[in-house]
């Protein structure tokens, strides 16, 4: 799985999914290289959110989709470890913030003081927090734990869909500031609706539309 | 190896979590309150003290509380598990769950294997618990029953979970898995005797056609097991029992009322996973 900088970690070739009728991907293809930091951007139903699923392995799909030149269906755990995933929205688990730190670092073997000096960062001391169920948690501290948890792991892989929705501005900041100073081997997709917001973050531009790339340009300001 | 290692692993975190949440529910407080309590009024109202066709003493709290469990264990299970998988994936749990390294066999049997202990715990702890004290106050425990309704009792379990399992997974929604779930269950309680009935006396069926049918059901399997020792004239029992234990022998009836519904849920348990881990999964 050794990558070498600017070699594609993720290439996808005449990618198509459908669901029922509707062609929500259609026949995209793209490289992602391993020091990239993309904004996905589009409006909804453009196929972003489809796009990640299909690239954490949630999906099948149609075409050829290779994660380190591995399939994302058949080669989970080689590839799952090496992706930080942030989600749209936070799910209601019912495991307290405890207990899930410590389910965390059994499945990503990764030390529980990592997830916890970026949560510090964000704003969020989870020492106060420990034995509330995580799905009561307020929707910021929600999402401020699930960033901890992408960022805490030194993963190859960063997939971001939304990552700032539930946030104050001080806590976006702060994380743009992570994603800014996270490792710079790592890929980075950003899958945002606010293009403005990421403009400094991200060195390419992938604008989706109807399950197509209508734009795709290399950004030079980073 | 490293394959299995790993979705063992998966499994274990994935059993643990769910358990953990599990005991967070209320529905699992009820449940668990639900058995130990009414061995404790059955033991307040001194019904070891009474007899029934044979059953006197602890045998008879041990069939009331089988029969309690047939009633009330299968529909449990049904519609506490049925949302398992389906629900997660509703509710984006298994969206997140599942953008970690984590086998999608693991999960599924994970989930399961969550449900089926803290499913079974809480009635066999009651079980064990009324012979325990049983024992206490000097009463005859009769520990081949025991032992008996403990095995049925895990197996049952485990049918009913494989069941609710497969409906879980390769439902579209949680309303459409529970009454898929809820009908499942009112057939099967139709068929322990009123449409075995019917077909023998309407259409003429053969004895051995209702036996099959019979014994397809894993809840007639359950409840004819449940009398197989201690009711040798057959009177308690219903039509489709008295059918079945008067062609074949007790011993090969317990050891099948033990198999089947295992084999029965493993299958179901089975094809739920494979459903599970070739489709779109949200």
């Amino acid at each position: 799985m050794t990558q070498q900088l600017n070699n594609p970690i993720i290439k996808i070739e005449k990618l198509s999914k459908s669901f029922k009728r509707q062609q929500v991907i259609d026949a995209l293809s793209v490289d992602f290289l391993s020091d990239q930091r993309i904004a996905l951007i589009g409006q909804n139903g453009a196929g972003k959110t489809t796009l990640i699923r299909c690239i954490l392995g949630q999906y099948n799909f149609e075409g050829k989709l290779d994660v380190f030149g591995l399939n994302p269906r058949k080669d989970r755990r080689e590839i799952l470890q090496q992706i930080g995933f942030v989600p749209q929205t936070p799910p209601p688990i019912k495991l307290t913030v405890n207990e899930l730190i410590h389910f965390f670092e059994r499945i990503t073997k990764t030390d529980a003081a990592a997830f916890k000096n970026i949560s510090s960062k964000l704003g969020l001391e989870i020492d106060q927090n420990l034995h509330k169920p995580f799905y009561k948690l307020s929707g910021g501290m929600k999402q401020k734990l699930l960033i901890s948890f992408a960022l805490g792991r030194q993963v190859k892989i960063l997939l971001l869909d939304e990552p700032s929705a539930n946030l104050d501005p001080q806590a976006r900041e702060i994380l743009f500031a992570q994603l800014k100073n996270y490792s710079k081997g790592t890929l980075m997709i950003l899958s945002s609706h606010r293009m403005d917001e990421i403009k400094d973050l991200v060195n390419r531009v992938i604008e989706m539309d109807l399950g197509k790339i209508v734009l795709d340009k290399l950004l030079t300001n980073t | 190896m490293q394959r299995t290692l790993f979705t063992h692993s998966s499994l274990i975190q994935i059993m643990n979590a769910d358990i953990r949440q599990n005991l967070r529910s209320k529905w699992f407080w009820t449940y668990s309150i639900l058995f130990g309590g009414f061995v404790a009024v059955m033991f307040s109202t001194g019904i070891t003290e009474s007899q029934i066709i044979g059953f006197v003493g602890l045998s008879r709290l041990m069939v009331t509380f089988m029969q309690v469990s047939m009633v009330i264990l299968p529909i449990y299970v049904l519609i506490t598990t049925v949302r398992s998988v389906v629900g997660d994936r509703e509710s984006n749990v298994m969206e997140y769950m599942l953008s970690l390294p984590v086998s999608f066999s693991g999960y599924f049997w994970g989930k399961f294997s969550a449900k089926f202990l803290v499913t079974y715990i809480p009635v066999f702890i009651a079980l064990l618990g009324a012979a325990v004290y049983g024992n206490f106050t000097k009463l005859d425990v009769p520990w081949d029953l025991f032992a008996l309704y403990s095995a049925l009792l895990a197996s049952m379990i485990f049918c009913f979970l494989g069941i609710s399992m497969f409906i879980s997974a390769v439902s579209h929604s949680q309303d459409l898995a529970i009454s898929t779930a809820f009908i499942l269950w009112l057939l099967l309680v139709a068929f322990l005797d009123l449409i075995l009935m019917g077909l023998l006396l309407k259409l003429r069926l053969d004895a051995g056609t209702v036996i099959g049918l019979g014994m397809i059901n894993p809840l007639q399997v359950f409840r004819t097991a449940v009398l197989v020792l201690f009711d040798p004239e057959l009177t308690v029992m219903g039509a489709a029992s008295y059918f079945i234990l008067d062609t074949v022998s007790r011993g090969w009836f317990i050891t099948f009322a033990i198999a089947y519904p295992i084999i029965l849920g493993a299958l179901f348990g089975w094809f739920g996973n494979y459903f599970f881990k070739t489709r779109d999964i949200i």
